[in-house]
């Protein structure tokens, strides 16, 4: 944890130099540093950081989480959140291995799994902007209502059956061919398909007229409804692609894992807030960006490889997490407050 | 002093005039139609027998009281939390920690009463550190009590170095045992110890300025600063409330069984919490609230588990239930569709009005 404050010094002090740098910037700049530092220490200590196989399976394995990530950026820039998208995976996830165990092609089952993701958007776009309720409570209960329906839908263990057309998703694709395994450069359709989520999150966001008016939204949703913007129509855009992509994302981990459970995805909305938050976007809303977000995923993925090669406890990892989000949160509030008194 | 006894009067009516608010009478409405479902599905769903092994009464009203407790507990404190317009999403996780510092306490050979009250303690201390982040750095209560939610389960799990701590069965742990499943003159003791807690509670904020303060920060903290109230002490309070009431809720869900599971003890409670807050009518924007509506709100929680058990839906069910109730509540208190039916009168208005200006 000394790294964030220290990287927090850093960041400032090259603000200083460079004043055209926002200020608002710099817990993004810390994560940047922060996932620099955490692979060369990774790699002074255990030597296995800044192999390209680690990257290789560190973006692999959670090709999901970077969709995730993307998918949370947007309800948190408009300071609000959406929790119901680990529940969502796990909904998506049991009913598309159950339709392929039924023998329905996987394209169908695909598409049904993002149906389902959307749905469960539409009703959170809902109650949020109909019914006026906080978002938080808004996703806490669409996450309960998913996370039971896929309870009741089944609490085994399903496996997807072999030669199921999921694979085309996990097959993985050697760019370089080391003699070493830990040296192959190799990525999957996943990483692809999150590539293109991150591609389509960044032209949304810093290219559209709906990404400046989320942004507005952030900033002040008063402000951005007298200025004539469509509020009510963006949000319901925002809980709408956020649960659609957490069933994209859900289609990756499933096709990756080869498997489904209704416990499946529990917490994940911790872990994509927490990208979020240690990516540089601000909880109150208005400021972040789509890669700070990627930046964020990859620091979250890579405290799990680094704590327990460091011989730390599993149970500890939520601990870390958590008091990792509280010091990006508490460094957010400072620079925004030292920018509000400047 | 006529003036004053006149506002007291006043005051008095107000109170007769919220007993009698829509929530209550729908809670108590739900409640006896609740009731009437399992006495369809189980006849035998009223009987109250004497248990002589136990010295109280036994039932399944009993055991759904037995529940209640602990809803009442985090109900309370999550009131007190709502009514400042913030939220504690870590009751669960601090329900979790303070059940796994009792158990790992007993199982270490510590007293019982000792256990207790470092159990509390810890609830307490979490729920400062939620109080701090909040009212002295201003962070967000709903992202503070998410992150503490996340670390609580860890912090839970590294108590217990990630086992399901098991005291049953450890001597001289009686007292605790009796605080969960004991009875005074019949009726389960927990429950009576909640009601207790609630009355304090209750009367501490409405018998002094406290309720008011809490009720002016909910509505807009920087005015009730203004006007002299201490908005920093007030949320600080309210979140070490709710932690210290989320301990005690921990040591009964924990105390029943005599083990804690790291994973599942306290989980989704507060979901019920906050269910149990709207059911009572307090509003999640803060500024007004209901104790009594709350305590209502926890027992019909209690009852519609009881309720999806008696019927035989699968408990894996009891999320998609909950949701369903949230849902259905919360766009009944919408303005939206309390505002639905005078829209209509005014837009038949509006239609009446252009027809005679067409004419």
């Amino acid at each position: 944890m000394s790294n964030a404050t220290a990287n927090a010094v850093a960041g400032k002090k090259s603000v200083k130099k460079s004043r055209h740098l926002d200020p608002q910037m710099i817990p993004t700049i810390a994560a940047v540093v922060i996932f620099i530092l955490m692979l060369i220490m990774g790699q002074v200590l255990f030597g296995t950081y800044i192999r390209l196989g680690f990257i290789s399976s560190l973006f692999i394995d959670h090709s999901y989480l970077i969709i995730l990530a993307v998918a949370m950026t947007l309800p948190v820039l408009t300071g609000g959140i959406d929790l119901s998208v680990g529940a969502i995976v796990s909904i998506t996830s049991v009913v598309g291995v159950k339709m392929t165990i039924a023998g329905v092609p996987a394209p169908l089952a695909m598409v049904v799994m993002i149906v389902i993701g959307m749905a469960f958007g539409l009703l959170a776009g809902t109650l949020i902007e109909e019914f006026n309720m906080q978002p938080f409570i808004a996703t806490l209960s669409t996450m309960f209502l998913a996370r039971g329906i896929s309870s009741i839908i089944s609490t085994d263990s399903l496996t997807l059956p072999a030669n199921n057309n999921f694979d085309w998703i996990s097959n993985p694709i050697k760019i370089i061919d080391n003699p070493k395994i830990a040296n192959d450069l190799t990525f999957n359709m996943g990483v692809v398909i999150a590539a293109v989520v991150v591609v389509f999150g960044y032209i949304l966001l810093h290219k559209t007229r709906t990404g400046r008016t989320i942004y507005a939204i952030g900033g002040s949703r008063p402000s951005a409804e007298l200025m004539g913007l469509p509020v009510k129509r963006t949000q319901f855009i925002i809980y709408f692609t956020s649960a659609t992509l957490a069933s994209i994302a859900s289609i990756v981990y499933t096709a990756n894992i080869g498997s489904a459970k209704n416990t499946t995805g529990v917490g994940w909305e911790l872990d994509a807030v927490a990208s979020v938050v240690i990516g540089g976007t601000i909880v109150t809303g208005g400021f972040g960006y789509v890669l700070g977000s990627v930046i964020g995923a990859l620091v979250r993925s890579t405290i799990d490889p680094l704590t327990s090669d460091f011989g730390v406890p599993a149970e500890w990892t939520t601990i870390v997490v958590g008091l990792m989000i509280l010091v990006f949160v508490v460094l957010q509030h400072v620079v925004t407050a030292f920018n509000k008194k400047e | 002093m006529a003036q004053e006894k006149s506002v007291n009067n006043d005051d008095k009516t107000s109170v007769v005039k919220k007993l009698m608010s829509s929530n209550l009478t729908w809670s108590v409405v739900a409640f006896i139609v609740l009731i009437i479902i399992c006495t369809i599905f189980d006849h035998g769903f009223l009987s109250l027998k004497w248990n002589t092994n136990t010295g109280g009464l036994a039932g399944p009203l009993i055991t759904m009281i037995q529940e209640s407790a602990r809803y009442l507990m985090i109900a309370a404190g999550m009131t007190l939390v709502i009514s400042t317009a913030g939220i504690d999403l870590s009751v669960g996780s601090t329900m979790a920690v303070a059940g796994a510092v009792a158990m790992q306490m007993l199982i270490g050979g510590a007293n019982v009463w000792v256990a207790i009250l470092c159990a509390l303690l810890v609830g307490l201390l979490i729920g400062c550190i939620n109080g701090a982040l909040i009212s002295i750095l201003g962070l967000q209560p709903f992202i503070t009590t998410l992150i503490m939610m996340l670390a609580g389960r860890g912090l839970a799990k590294v108590i217990t170095s990630g086992q399901n701590a098991d005291a049953s069965s450890i001597p001289g742990i009686a007292p605790l045992r009796w605080i969960a499943n004991g009875f005074i003159f019949g009726i389960p003791a927990n429950f009576i110890i909640a009601v207790i807690i609630v009355l304090i509670v209750g009367l501490l904020a409405r018998k002094t300025a406290m309720g008011m303060m809490i009720e002016s920060v909910g509505i807009n903290p920087e005015a009730s600063r203004m006007t002299g109230i201490k908005p920093r002490k007030i949320l600080f309070m309210v979140y070490a409330i709710s932690g210290l009431l989320a301990a005690v809720a921990g040591l009964f869900a924990t105390a029943s069984v005599m083990r804690v599971d790291v994973v599942k003890t306290g989980q989704d409670l507060e979901m019920y919490a906050i269910l149990a807050v709207v059911i009572g009518g307090t509003s999640l924007l803060g500024g007004k609230f209901s104790l009594l509506g709350s305590a209502f709100g926890a027992i019909i929680i209690a009852m519609i588990r009881k309720t999806i058990i008696t019927l035989g839906i699968d408990a894996a069910a009891t999320p998609a239930f909950f949701a369903v109730v949230v849902i259905l509540v919360c766009v009944m208190q919408a303005p939206k569709v309390h505002n639905l039916s005078a829209e209509i009168k005014r837009k038949r208005a509006l239609k009446a009005q252009s027809k005679e200006v067409a004419a």
